[in-house]
Formats: C-alpha cells, structure tokens, sequence
C-alpha cells in the first residue's frame, strides 16, 4: 500500500500528474533520438543555445497575450530559429566560429528573455518560464506536445540515414550527391520544435536537457547509433516518471527534478556502462596490461 | 527495384561473374583545369580512361593527382573544361579518399557501416535490403574479414580500416572506381590483399583509376599509367609512360615550380600547347 501511495496515487489521484506524464513519455519519444544525434553530430553547445534562445520569443509572447500557449509557443518557436539562422550566417560570414556566436546569442537570448517577463510577470512566471510548471499543461498542451513529438519522431525516422552518413562520413555523402546541409536545416527545425514543446513541463533552462543527459547516458549502453537512440528514449521517459513523482512529493519544480533524475542516471552510467565507461575502460586497460 | 539483376537467390551472381551491375563507360576529359584558391593544381588535362582500363596516376608532390581525382569523383568543381561519363551517373563512381572523412570514434557496426554502401545504390530513403546485407557480409569475407560483423568502426585497426572501406566498395558495385593511395600507411600483408581486390575489380572489367607515389607498384599493378605534373607529362602503357626519360622531366618541373602561378584558363582559354 505504500507503494501504491508513492508511486501510483499521484497520477490515480489528480488529473495534471496523468496529463504530465503524458506529456513527458511523448516528449521522451523524440528526445531520445533528438539528443542520440545532437551527441553523435558534437551538437551538445547549439541545444543548450537554442533553449535558451526559445525564452525572449516565449517571453513576447507572455508579455503580449499573457499565459497563452499558442502566443508563447509560436514567439519560441521564431525566436529558436532565428538564433539557429543567424548563428550560421555569423559563423560563415566573420572569423567567429560557430560555438563562439553561438554562446553569445546563448547570453543574449538569456538575458533579454529574463528581462521581457520581468517588465511585467512577476517572479513567479519568470520561474515557471524558467522552470516549467506541469500545472499549467491542459489538454490542449498534452495535444500540441503529441503532435510535435509524433511529428518529428516520424521525420526522424525518414532523414535518418542521411543525418547518419552526414555525421560518420560526411565526403562519402557528398561523393553520393546528398547535401548535408538540408538534412542539418532540417534537424535543426526539429530540434527547435521539440525545444519548444518542453518548455510548459521542462521550463526552457531545462527541456534540453531531457535530449542532453539520456542520450550521454544511452552512449554508455549501446553500441550503435540505433540501440543509442532506443536506450535514450527509454532512459528519458524513465527520468520523467521519476522525476513527476519526485516533484509531486518533495514540491519541486518538474523540470529541475526530471533533469536531476536523468542526470543520477548518466553519471552511474559514465562509471558503470558496459562501453567506454570508467569501468570498461579500467578492465580493458587491466586486460591490456595483463 | 532492378537489384535482382544481381541474383536475388541463395549465391548471389555477383559472386560468380563478378560484372558490375552497369558497364563501365569511357571517362573523357576535355581541357581539364582544376584550381585551388586561384591557383592550377591540373592544368588543361584532355584525354580518355577506357572503359575497363587501369590506370596509376603518377607524378611527384603537388602535381594535382589527387585534385584529378577529386575532379573525377564530382567532388571539386572544374574552373574549366568538362568530364565526360557518357551514360553513367554521379552514383556510378566509387571513391575512396586518401584521408577518409569518416568519424572512427561514431558508434556504428562494422556490419552497417560496410552495408551502406548499398545507399550508392538504393538511395537514402528505400530500405537497404536483406540481401544488401548478404553482400556485406561476403564482402567483408573478401577482404579478410570474417566474423566482424559485429564488432564497432572504434575497435578496428588503421588496416582492418582500409579493409572495411574496400568491402564498403565491393557493396557499392560501381563500374568506376577511384583511390587515392589506398595503400598509404597500411601494413604490408593489408596491402597485399588490397591488391589482389583491385586486380578482381580490373578483371571484373571495371574502370579502376589509383593515385600511387610507388612507381614500382604501378609497374606490378597497373597496364596504365598517367604521369602529371600539373600537365600531362604521358599517358599511356605504363613501360612507356614511366621511361627515364619522362620521370627525370617530372622531377624538373617539380623543382622548378611557381606555387604563385595564375590561373591562365577560362573555359574558353583554349590553348593548343596544352595537351
């Protein structure tokens, strides 16, 4: 019975912990192989700047129509592939890398974000913003995330192998005719989508880290890129049941009590993962020097 | 699907004959010019690759061999002339760089990696089918090795990975094929069995285009050679292309280099005392 109360009550019992449930398995879905990608592509800094860069367009659209999910889905979804675009055209056009105008417009996006809901939200939406609220996922919420989520794990499925060969032997791609660069765009707009669906039960600081950590934690397991993004959708929606109940008894903020959840996770993976772990790498050092 | 020309039974034909799905084509080069950042790294090239043949492309350092193929694989645009394949196709060519791009470290299995060369093939949207995979895996037996399948590109060695792209190439099934030093820094037994692949493929009678610096090798290996130095310097049986005389000339040109060269060919700077 005490079982019962810990771990199924919550969701038996009240309306907004099934419906975030929900939310998350489906978020999961998409994270997983987003993140297996955002990993194997040396993607890890554009995902934390695109979350961050969804929050001013959030933001304008909070400050403009309140707390409207259309109005600051759409803002974060503009404002997402702004930076993404304008980042590229920087790092093309002027001697800055990508990973240096990327971190900038990463402070900029925070800080203007931070400001927009200050002018008129109060600290409290600001948190929310920040770091979600499975309170305010109603029904219309659960069916955006959904669509987004079946959406993209459906385009996934069929760019898959070209944002495959793109990473592993991109000349080899090139000398076949394919052009990376739309498959990339094409990522990109998706990883903005998923972003942007996060953000009501992640909060925007936080909905990245739901691709990040479990797919950090999948590379300990699988062994290729497919395995990688089954485990890591696993691992996600794993991390997002915990992290709901967790947050559910403890009065925490969802997003920061998922991502902690997931973050447990892969660091016992990096020290016991049966590939290229701390663990595996010491047995087979043993074994080299035996 | 059109795969079945190839035997969809129990041994695929392939194995049997050998022939590539398509013939080979002749590969002729009108007035090749290929630069980089503005200067010629081949320099008005004209000539034919005969369907079949197999040529060493020899010269010293910085003579453009590797630029030519790069030309030949579509990889480099032209800054004048034009390569023409006659009925083959960007997807007809199999390449295989002096330095592949590839990321050892990407977690992909030896099995897959060498399967995707089907994608030559059936495109990066149709599935890559059972006896794709068939084909892998006797490929791989073909360049020695068997029972990897299962093992990840990181736990190969620097042969073992020259041997997973020839087996990725054997998949591919290209009339044309295209290396650039594929027995650079390989142990020797690897580039023994390298070898004898590329003598099948000749015998296969595909078109088999290497960019060698052993000009003893291209004697044992090729009928054809071509010797560059940013020019034609001979093309043709490889006792006479690799004379004394033709080989003290290469090494004249390469001393007496200017890297600073301008670039003298538009497509329409048709020089006669080019070729």
């Amino acid at each position: 019975m005490i079982l019962y109360d810990l771990l199924i009550a919550p969701f038996a019992d009240f309306g907004f912990m099934r419906r975030a449930l929900i939310t998350c398995l489906a978020l999961s879905t998409s994270a997983g192989p987003i993140g297996t990608l955002l990993l194997l592509r040396r993607m890890s800094l554009v995902g934390d700047t695109l979350s961050h860069a969804v929050m001013p367009g959030a933001a304008a659209g909070f400050l403009i129509a309140g707390l409207s999910l259309p109005a600051m889905s759409f803002g974060g979804f503009l404002a997402g592939v702004s930076v993404a675009l304008l980042s590229g055209l920087v790092a093309r056009n002027t001697v800055l890398k990508e990973d240096a105008s990327f971190a900038g417009f990463y402070l900029i996006a925070l800080a203007s974000g931070v400001a927009l809901v200050s002018l008129r939200g109060s600290s409290v939406d600001l948190m929310h913003l920040l770091f979600g609220t499975i309170l305010a996922i109603d029904d219309e919420a659960l069916m955006l995330v959904a669509t987004i989520a079946t959406f993209s794990t459906a385009v996934l499925a069929l760019i898959w192998r070209a944002l495959i060969l793109d990473s592993l032997d991109p000349a080899f791609l090139r000398a076949l005719g394919g052009h990376g660069g739309l498959w990339h765009g094409i990522f990109m707009l998706l990883m903005v989508l998923n972003l942007v669906a996060g953000f009501q039960a992640l909060g925007t600081l936080m909905s990245v880290g739901l691709m990040m950590l479990p797919a950090a934690a999948a590379r300990f397991w699988a062994r290729d890129a497919g395995q990688m993004a089954l485990v890591a959708a696993g691992i996600a929606a794993l991390s997002s049941t915990i992290g709901l109940i967790i947050s559910f008894h403890a009065d925490l903020p969802s997003g920061p009590a998922i991502i902690l959840v997931a973050g447990a996770i892969q660091v016992t993976s990096l020290l016991i993962g049966p590939h290229g772990s701390v663990r595996a790498e010491g047995r087979r050092h043993r074994h080299l020097a035996g | 699907m059109g795969t079945c020309a190839l035997g969809c039974g129990v041994t695929p034909q392939l194995d049997k004959i050998g022939q590539p799905l398509k013939p080979a084509d002749e590969i002729r080069l009108r007035d090749v010019t290929i630069a980089y950042g503005g200067h010629p790294a081949v320099h008005h090239i004209s000539g034919a690759f005969s369907p079949g043949s197999l040529t060493a492309i020899l010269g010293p350092n910085g003579a453009g061999k590797s630029s030519l193929l790069k030309g030949l694989a579509g990889l480099k645009p032209l800054s004048g002339g034009r390569i023409d394949f006659g009925t083959l196709r960007r997807q007809d060519i199999g390449y295989l760089p002096q330095q592949s791009e590839c990321d050892r470290t990407f977690p992909v299995s030896v099995q897959d990696f060498v399967a995707l060369g089907a994608v030559a093939r059936v495109g990066l949207f149709r599935a890559i089918s059972r006896s794709d995979h068939d084909r892998a895996r006797s490929a791989l037996a073909r360049v020695g090795l068997q029972g990897f399948e299962r093992r990840i590109l990181s736990e190969l060695s620097t042969g073992q990975f020259q041997r997973v792209l020839f087996a990725r190439l054997i998949v591919q099934d290209t009339p044309i094929i295209l290396l650039d030093e594929p027995f650079n820094a390989v142990d020797a037994r690897t580039t023994d069995d390298l070898i004898a692949m590329v003598r099948d493929w000749h015998r296969q009678s595909r078109t088999v285009i290497i960019v060698l610096h052993d000009n003893e090798l291209a004697r044992r290996l090729c009928p054809t050679s071509l010797v560059i130095a940013r020019d034609i310097l001979a093309w043709g049986p490889t006792q006479d292309a690799l004379s004394a005389n033709v080989l003290a000339r290469a090494r004249q040109m390469a001393e007496a280099w200017d890297d600073n060269a301008p670039v003298c060919a538009g497509p329409d700077d048709l020089r006669p005392d080019a070729a």
